[in-house]
């Protein structure tokens, strides 16, 4: 193994690790119906909505090839196919992975 | 111990017929197709997705790589992406907290907080007794970590097969299928009011700070339904 990747790959290890595990340490002191654990359960449902919104306007990697107009119409085509068959996550799921590999090698 | 008889049942929830497994499972054969184009061999990419397990740190670390970034600078970047996983674990954990289990149990299996996993505990938490929540959820853990194991392996040896547009189709699966489950979990005011604002402030925020977006999307959306919510309920 190359020295560089194994130490990038520990130090993203320990970054990830880190966030988790305080979260842990500080999930001792907290009811569950307090107000203090909903308050990080809005940050929590918050940050994840912040987080696949970033990823699927502002993408890293292979996505951000793809056009904005590709992924608009993936995303509202999926959610509707969500709503349409009864909030099936498998559908749109599917169907999304379809429509982009589609979209992309003919738009 | 862990109780076999809850681990198990956590184990084998990624059968169920909304499961995960599909998406995540696409998105480490991406994941591994990517590391290998970047030069990791199979022990690496396998050791990377084990020890970090967390998709976006796993792109930024690629991303970073390619543009030769320093060791420190990757720690900064995949702290800024990866720093929801606290608010993440303080608004699970506390659900499966009890005395009688051993607090290693918490400890070791912080690991396996991640999107998939949380959101399949969230929904199931409440059919568990919460002595044995954290048995469930170490099953959930073992077996969605088992799949992007899995994932990373078959996508570094498909990788001469896939082609590009497979690859994005593969890249958008997750996104999707996380944007379903947090819509589909909008059945309060308040988780309602989080998700909508956290979707319209995290790319808000990104012409403000790329690094900060996500958290400052997150903390002020958070908060703001956070208000709203108790607001309503007074």
């Amino acid at each position: 193994m190359s020295a560089s990747i194994v130490l990038a790959i520990i130090v993203t290890s320990l970054a990830t690790f880190s966030s988790r595990f305080l979260g842990a340490i500080s999930s001792n002191g907290i009811k569950e119906n307090s107000k203090l654990f909903r308050w990080f359960n809005c940050l929590a449902y918050s940050t994840l909505a912040a987080l696949i919104a970033r990823t699927i306007i502002f993408p890293v990697g292979v996505l951000s090839d793809t056009s904005y107009l590709s992924r608009a119409t993936v995303v509202l085509f999926c959610l509707f196919i969500f709503f349409i068959s009864n909030r099936n996550f498998v559908y749109p799921t599917v169907i999304s992975a379809i429509m982009m590999t589609l979209l992309s090698e003919y738009l | 111990m862990i109780n076999k008889r809850f681990f198990f049942k956590g184990f084998k929830s990624i059968l169920a017929p909304n499961s995960p497994a599909i998406a995540l499972g696409c998105c480490f054969i991406a994941i591994g197709a990517l590391l290998k184009n970047l030069g990791f061999n199979i022990h690496e990419s396998i050791f990377s997705t084990m020890l970090t397990y967390a998709l976006p740190g796993s792109l930024v670390m690629a991303e970073s790589l390619l543009v030769g970034a320093s060791l420190l600078n990757i720690f900064l970047a995949v702290w800024f992406v990866n720093a929801r996983l606290y608010p993440m674990t303080v608004s699970l954990f506390p659900l499966m907290m009890h005395k009688s289990q051993p607090k290693w149990k918490y400890y070791f299996s912080c690991h396996f907080i991640a999107v998939s996993a949380w959101l399949i505990m969230k929904s199931n938490y409440k059919n568990i007794e919460k002595k044995h929540r954290i048995d469930f959820w170490i099953g959930i853990g073992s077996a969605t970590w088992t799949i992007a194991v899995i994932g990373t392996f078959i996508g570094f040896y498909t990788s001469d097969y896939l082609d590009k547009n497979v690859m994005m189709g593969l890249a958008i699966l997750n996104p999707i299928y996380f944007l379903c489950m947090l819509v589909g979990a909008m059945k309060t005011l308040q988780i309602s009011a989080s998700v909508i604002l956290g979707l319209l402030l995290g790319p808000i925020f990104y012409f403000v700070s790329p690094e900060w977006s996500i958290l400052l999307g997150g903390i002020i959306g958070g908060t703001i339904a956070y208000l709203i919510g108790e607001l309503n309920v007074s």
